[in-house]
């Protein structure tokens, strides 16, 4: 039986992280080096832990399914990074930082895990800065800020739009250290497919060489997934192609719970899909907002070009209905609102499938000049993907899944339900409750794997000084590595099928999109929870898949992951259909204001949604995790 | 609907690292010149598999030009026809319908084919692991704001830091030299004061490590061209100086 232990320090909360850096027990020195530690992911989570465990002395082996670790998708982030620094002496501070982080997330998240992050997020800017990351300066040679995704203070530091590669190349630089040192063993190229455990605890995990096909076992005293979210369970997605649930599946399929997967966050500022081969969606920095506006002909049948529709038959719904903040609304109310004029006729383009960003007043108003220097590597993007020019013929935008907050349940030492094994970064669910605010997601990557990890790791690993890791021709890794074996082997084995692989992803895609997307009700997640389980079946008796298991196939490779997530989707609708409030990214319709906006049920719905697997034919069972909010008191958002 | 083109495709295709390559002629018809190059290639691939031949390999992840995963010469040139593009963000509206297509690996020694358009370039870290890190273990750090660095210094590494580590331009060199991106890395954290302290040994290991994989540089400047991200080719002649500097300043250094 499962009971949920978040082992929260008492005390303040000013103090919780402090006291309980005191009260873990610790690793000595000389004594780290007796630990193997494996961490699983090279983006910031993972790459931060594996090359900070190598500086205290453990060993470490980390895994990518990369070529390089320097290509996890943490790198495509451009936006910045929150640190409470308040360099703008604008009243930031600790306090306020994760005051808005709670409120943000809706009030879904764990207060104390909250209240660390902010609290390391200083620490944080000061690592980066010294690891060499080219941050932007003032002229006075300080480090520059902006105020982003609403927030009401400039704390988000950033390096051009492209902070996400430089804080990954810091890590990863810092990892390369390592390596070169002897104290990190790099794997690039190794799919993990497993997670192994024995007397419940996790003991290593199996591994499929993408080059030989390969599949081999590596054993440790614990285990870090650090392995990114599940955003592609939508097919499209702002996600990179490879990115998958499948380490953190299988994870929770031997025992760790997963928390709150009904949570994923839409961003409105992408551009829309072209035809239906499209592969992925591009994701525009949020900043466009500022000065564009959005807006879809009033009438159904607008047949006029953009030009020729006068105001008066033009529809500014965020302006109308939000005169307050108007264009500037947070993520998800841009996004449903987008999608309600959408799914009444009223989209723009080939397809029908976007709203307008227009930048006509604001070239009036500032010349082209300004916004070319603004916005123009944005708009340069947009023009390379569409071939339109956005300085004059309005963009069209539309929103996307980019981010997942749920993930695997962690206490707070960052250890899932099984003894030994970690989930760090967006891999876990716990800092960002059912909405995550902008620039946060760098923050909780790095604070993860820098300056939490490296402290509680100890706790578990101490008393296992003297005791080797499992070795792996232990039953528990060879019954693994043959299981691992054989799944892989049957795709490839099987003759005939009908589609490949991305047929039945996009398939999936639709259903979890029309669905469990960005407005749910119980009607839809039922129909999903039907069409779910026929899709997989299909799936599995169908799929074709060419080539040998023994070399690289990448059609083997990305039929585990499809599998995994159509297991995963499933459980996503369950998730979604038993929280029947709204909160941050989960809006069910049935659970709406009288303006419809987001309405949260904290009788009821105040807790994680965390699930147990119980094998193939059962259904999870879920445990709950309530939520106390002794410091942010509970408020319902308003944005008129 | 977008416009269809319909293509000549000539594809390389090597089943493994010592196995004889050939190209593969495929009529790409119908082609949406709204598809990206690899969308393109997932077209193609969708059709192979269809017929029962196995899909085309080649390397690509993000798909929004950041990653540096993808990267094949098209009709000879790194990343294709479009400047300061991956191939991930090179669409297909750059062609015209009826236009044949070659479609090639990386060809460099140092990045040996693994299967059909996949290169290994483990090569690029190599070189990094020589030094390209500044050694700051965490918690060591002093406040972000203690050392002030001039914005033009700031920026000047940014320029370098942008580089994604595609490999075109080893591709395009050549003589498969990888001076742009060795220079990069280097003025990244050379010009920064927090790399001074490591800079002139930094400079000499990756310099030598760059040299145990790669061609000599005979500054064509074809890999500033092929450069997705135009990192300058000034970068070789600082790190040209840095190093013969370097050859003094270490052994300087190591009598004090």
């Amino acid at each position: 039986m499962v009971t949920l232990d978040a082992k929260v320090p008492d005390g303040p909360i000013q103090d919780k992280w402090d006291n309980h850096k005191f009260s873990v027990k610790l690793v000595n020195p000389a004594n780290k080096r007796k630990f193997d530690v494996i961490v699983v992911g090279t983006g910031l989570a993972g790459a931060s832990a594996a090359a900070s465990l190598a500086e205290l002395g453990y060993n470490v082996k980390v895994f990518t399914f990369h070529d390089s670790p320097r290509r996890a998708h943490s790198i495509a982030a451009q936006g910045g990074i929150n640190g409470a620094k308040n360099y703008r002496n604008d009243g930031d501070s600790v306090y306020r930082l994760f005051y808005d982080t709670v409120k943000g997330g809706d009030y879904r998240s764990r207060e104390a895990n909250v209240y660390r992050l902010a609290q390391v997020s200083v620490d944080i800017i000061d690592q980066c800065a010294a690891q060499g990351v080219p941050f932007a300066r003032e002229y006075g040679g300080l480090l520059a800020n902006r105020s982003f995704g609403g927030a009401q203070v400039s704390r988000t530091f950033y390096a051009r739009g492209q902070t996400g590669q430089q804080l990954l190349l810091g890590a990863y630089q810092a990892l390369a250290g390592q390596i070169a040192a002897g104290k990190v063993t790099l794997y690039n190229r190794s799919d993990v497919l497993d997670i192994v455990t024995k007397d419940g605890e996790a003991r290593g995990i199996v591994v499929r060489d993408m080059l030989t096909g390969q599949v081999h076992a590596h054993s440790a005293h614990a285990v870090v997934l650090a392995t990114g979210g599940y955003g592609n369970v939508y097919y499209l997605s702002t996600n990179a192609m490879a990115s998958n649930v499948t380490a953190a599946w299988r994870a929770h399929r031997k025992g760790a719970l997963f928390a709150n997967p009904c949570y994923s966050q839409i961003h409105p500022t992408c551009i829309p899909a072209s035809d239906e081969f499209q592969s992925k969606l591009t994701l525009m920095s949020e900043s466009l907002r500022n000065d564009g506006r959005i807006w879809v002909p009033r009438d159904h049948d607008e047949t006029r070009a953009v030009a020729d529709i006068p105001e008066e038959d033009r529809y500014y719904y965020l302006e109308e209905k939000y005169p307050a903040f108007g264009n500037l609304v947070p993520r998800d109310v841009a996004s449903r609102n987008a999608k309600t004029v959408v799914d009444e006729g009223r989209g723009v383009g080939p397809l029908k499938n976007g709203v307008y960003l227009d930048f006509a007043a604001a070239i009036a108003r500032d010349g082209e000049q300004a916004v070319r220097e603004r916005y123009g590597n944005l708009f340069q993007m947009y023009e390379r993907i569409t071939g339109e020019d956005p300085y004059t013929v309005p963009m069209r935008i539309y929103p996307a899944i980019h981010y997942t907050m749920g993930g695997l349940w962690v206490d707070y030492n960052l250890m899932t339900t099984v003894p030994g094994l970690y989930a760090l970064g967006e891999s876990n669910f716990s800092d960002h409750g059912a909405n995550r605010l902008g620039a946060s997601a760098l923050m909780q990557g790095l604070a993860d794997g820098y300056f939490v990890l490296p402290y509680t790791i100890g706790d578990y690993l101490a008393p296992k000084l003297g005791e080797a890791a499992l070795s792996t021709d232990d039953p528990a890794f060879t019954d693994a590595i043959r299981a691992v074996d054989d799944r892989t082997r049957r795709w490839t084995s099987k003759q005939g099928g009908t589609h490949g692989v991305e047929y039945y992803h996009r398939e999936l895609g639709k259903i979890v999109w029309e669905y469990c997307g960005m407005a749910r009700s119980e009607a839809g997640l039922e129909k999903a929870l039907s069409e779910i389980p026929a899709l997989r079946e299909e799936f599995r008796k169908n799929v074709k898949v060419l080539g040998s298991p023994d070399g690289i196939n990448t059609m083997l490779e990305k039929v585990n992951r499809v599998d995994d997530f159509m297991e995963f989707a499933e459980l996503k609708a369950r998730d979604a259909l038993h929280r029947t409030e709204s909160c941050g990214g989960h809006f069910r319709e049935e659970s709406q204001t009288e303006e419809g906006e987001a309405l949260r049920d904290d009788e009821n719905f105040a807790y994680v949604g965390a699930w147990e697997w119980n094998g193939d034919d059962q259904a999870q069972t879920l445990h709950k995790e309530p939520l106390h909010f002794e410091n942010v008191a509970l408020t319902q958002r308003s944005y008129k | 609907m977008s416009k269809m083109l319909n293509l000549k495709l000539k594809i390389w295709r090597q089943s493994g690292p010592y196995a004889q390559g050939a190209f593969l002629d495929v009529d790409a018809n119908d082609i949406p010149e709204d598809a990206s190059f690899l969308e393109m290639l997932d077209i193609v691939n969708e059709r192979l598999i269809a017929d029962d031949v196995e899909p085309i390999t080649f390397g690509h992840d993000c798909r929004e030009g950041i990653c540096g995963t993808c990267g094949v010469m098209i009709n000879g040139q790194a990343h294709g026809p479009e400047k300061a593009t991956t191939t991930c963000q090179l669409h297909m509206r750059k062609f015209n319908d009826g236009d044949e297509i070659v479609v090639e690996p990386w060809k460099a020694t140092s990045f040996p084919v693994l299967k059909d358009l996949m290169v290994d370039r483990r090569a690029f870290d190599r070189i990094v692991e020589a030094g390209g890190y500044i050694s700051a273990p965490t918690g060591t750090a002093p406040d972000a704001n203690e050392i002030p660095i001039p914005k033009e210094v700031a920026d000047s590494s940014m320029d370098a830091a942008a580089c994604i580590g595609c490999g075109a331009c080893v591709a395009a060199c050549p003589n498969s030299a990888a001076q742009l991106f060795t220079s990069a890395k280097l003025h990244h954290l050379n010009v920064m004061p927090q790399g001074q302290p490591e800079r002139w040994k930094r400079t000499e290991a990756m310099v030598e490590t760059m040299e145990d994989f790669f061609g000599s540089c005979t500054n064509h400047g074809e890999c500033h061209e092929a450069c997705p991200k135009e990192i300058p080719l000034d970068f070789i002649a600082f790190m040209n100086r840095d190093y013969v500097r370097s050859k003094v300043k270490n052994r300087s250094l190591a009598s004090q």
